[in-house]
């Protein structure tokens, strides 16, 4: 008790020393905090987003179908086996029916994937009910993506070419229903949705579909033949490699920070020891043993962090409770970055986060204070009365 | 006389149809006009784009249907850049990256060096018997030669074109005007022969011009510099080891 003692006189007689440390270490604080809660937002915003309009509750595969390659697109579709069809017959399941097609925007011409999707179906967060309202020509709904690469915008009508099952080219003209905004790429860049009835007769792919999305918390899981279940741990298993890429890289920045701050606490223990060769003499012609004035010394150094979590609460909680509230603005350039990011990230900060923070910055401040005080295990009484450091 | 002239009139037409070939026997002819066991062609590439034109020779043997070999040899930026065509694959060499790439998919639709000729243009089965049913639709003149049009109709399913109209030059059986439609009769491309040449005993067209109708500019023309028949080749041109010589 008495050294805790000992140990807050001495941070609060350093004055302004004290407070320059705590501030400095109170930014490292503020910062792994910011950034940890923004990148907690990014997942969490990025995956509900994803789940919403593009995954739900899982999808089953036909066997050919492989998303990271276009050249498995012609064979990856197939009728739609019984229990499938049961469940889509039921509305817990939609069909998609993907194919490669040739759009010529403006008298140039544009790969893009035509995918087929029930207008009526409520699984994912797309605006199918769009594809409805039109019975004169084929109705397709494409995203703002989509929309800027090829000019198009609601009511244009763009010429499309494609190739039935047997490898025949076919054209017609769609018409744009309508231009989503939406803040899942996955289901914009390239795509044009259509209603899959009429994806399934231009293409003569009766009842057929290339994927089946299950509707959100389905439990269904049963293996069918040449159709393959994924479960969202699957199909989210990338976006999570991506965001802990992002996060990792960030990290950079408050590593950076805490260092710095670390420096400074360092430096400080160092100078401090220096400075108080005779008081440690004292110390020790009084009775205090070598491993208490070490202690002193640790405690007094890791108080900085103490001093720091109580700062950057005065400033950083209303700081952080503000951007929590009202969330992060993204450039416009943030639509590059390939996931479902939105116009603002809006961070999550938990109670988890706060105090792995705290004892993180606690845990290294106390290491760093440390590192200096192994000379004072090596202090000779007489030569420290002396203000001798050897 | 009146009679004998309404007649004959009457019969006229009749007597110079029976003359022609049937539709099948057409096509025939024609096919049989760039039939060989093998060919090697020296060729130019100009394609007419937004911000000019450029020109692209190359040097092909193929042989047969289904085997093909292309060397590119001007520009300076595609010299050097070859293709191999074996039954369905195409694999194409770029020395720049010294790689060799597997073109088939969505990447079969690419333009060929940015021409209204796609990779899946390249792939067609160049014989009409075997695909299409032949129906005359009439005669008319192209380049002031006599033509006979014909409709193609498919015969088969696994088939990029669902119809073809084609201008046939009535003594030479060379194609000099052909439209390729969709199953929706929507026109896709136009192939106009400009001067042609005989080498060998057949017709083949010395130029023409490719147009994608759904796209805009002026198409790409095609220059045949030579050509040589039934040429011995030997098997290694046709191998993967030969993209990388």
């Amino acid at each position: 008790m008495i050294i805790a003692k000992l140990a807050f006189k001495n941070i609060y007689g350093a004055g302004l020393r004290t407070w320059l440390n705590a501030i400095a270490l109170s930014f490292s604080f503020v910062a792994i905090i910011f950034l940890q809660g923004l990148y907690n937002g990014m997942n969490n915003q990025v995956e509900k987003a994803t789940v919403d309009a593009q995954y739900a509750g899982g999808h089953y595969w036909q066997n050919k179908y492989d998303p990271y390659d276009p050249l498995t697109l012609n064979d990856a579709h197939e009728k739609i086996p019984g229990d499938l069809a049961k469940l889509i017959a039921a509305k817990k399941a939609t069909p998609i029916l993907i194919r490669q097609a040739t759009i010529y925007p403006n008298g140039r011409f544009q790969n893009v994937f035509l995918k087929g999707i029930e207008p009526e179906q409520n699984i994912l967060s797309i605006p199918t009910s769009v594809l409805t309202d039109d019975k004169e020509s084929i109705p397709a709904l494409i995203g703002s993506r989509m929309a800027k690469s090829s000019g198009l915008k609601a009511g244009d009508y763009i010429t499309v070419r494609w190739r039935d099952t047997h490898g025949t080219f076919d054209a017609n003209e769609l018409k744009i229903a309508a231009v989503m905004k939406t803040d899942v790429p996955d289901i914009d860049n390239g795509q044009f949705w259509i209603p899959i009835d009429k994806m399934r007769e231009m293409t003569a792919m009766p009842d057929e579909a290339t994927i089946i999305v299950l509707e959100k918390g389905s439990s269904f899981s049963a293996e069918v033949d040449h159709w393959q279940h994924k479960d969202l741990e699957f199909l989210l298993r990338d976006l999570r490699a991506l965001v802990l890429t992002k996060s990792i890289g960030g990290s950079i920045f408050y590593i950076v920070l805490l260092l710095l701050a670390m420096l400074a606490i360092f430096d400080t223990q160092v100078l401090s020891i220096f400075r108080r060769r005779k008081e440690m003499g004292t110390l020790m012609a009084l009775g205090m043993t070598r491993s208490k004035i070490i202690q002193l010394f640790t405690l007094e150094g890791a108080m900085h962090a103490v001093l720091a979590a109580l700062v950057a609460a005065a400033y950083g909680l209303p700081l952080l409770i503000h951007v929590a509230r009202t969330g992060y603005g993204l450039p416009e350039a943030s639509d590059s970055f390939g996931f479902a990011l939105g116009n603002r990230i809006f961070p999550a900060f938990t109670a988890g986060l706060v105090v792995a923070t705290t004892l993180l910055v606690l845990i290294v401040t106390t290491i760093v204070s440390y590192l200096p005080t192994r000379k004072i295990a090596k202090l000779e009484p007489t030569d420290a009365l002396r203000g001798k450091l050897t | 006389m009146k009679y004998t002239n309404i007649t004959l009139l009457l019969i006229l037409p009749a007597l110079l149809f029976s003359q022609a070939p049937s539709a099948q026997e057409i096509i025939k002819r024609v096919d049989k006009n760039i039939l060989s066991d093998s060919k090697i062609v020296v060729s130019k590439m100009i394609i007419h784009g937004r911000r000019g034109q450029r020109t692209v020779e190359a040097k092909s043997w193929q042989r047969n249907i289904d085997q093909s070999f292309t060397e590119y040899l001007a520009p300076a930026r595609e010299k050097g850049t070859k293709m191999l065509k074996l039954g369905d694959k195409l694999w194409t060499y770029s020395p720049a990256t010294d790689r060799i790439i597997l073109i088939s998919g969505h990447m079969l639709r690419q333009s060929v060096m940015g021409s209204d000729l796609s990779y899946e243009d390249m792939m067609e089965d160049p014989f009409l018997q075997n695909m299409y049913e032949a129906k005359i639709a009439g005669s008319d003149t192209v380049s002031d030669r006599p033509v006979w049009i014909l409709d193609l109709k498919a015969k088969i399913k696994e088939i990029a074109y669902d119809a073809r109209k084609i201008w046939v030059d009535q003594e030479r059986f060379i194609i000099l005007k052909e439209n390729l439609y969709a199953k929706s009769g929507t026109l896709l491309k136009q192939i106009t022969l400009g001067e042609v040449m005989q080498v060998e005993g057949r017709w083949i067209p010395k130029t023409a011009l490719y147009k994608d109708a759904l796209k805009e500019g002026t198409g790409t023309e095609l220059i045949i510099d030579s050509i040589s028949f039934n040429e011995n080749i030997p098997d290694t041109i046709f191998s993967k080891a030969s993209l990388r010589k």
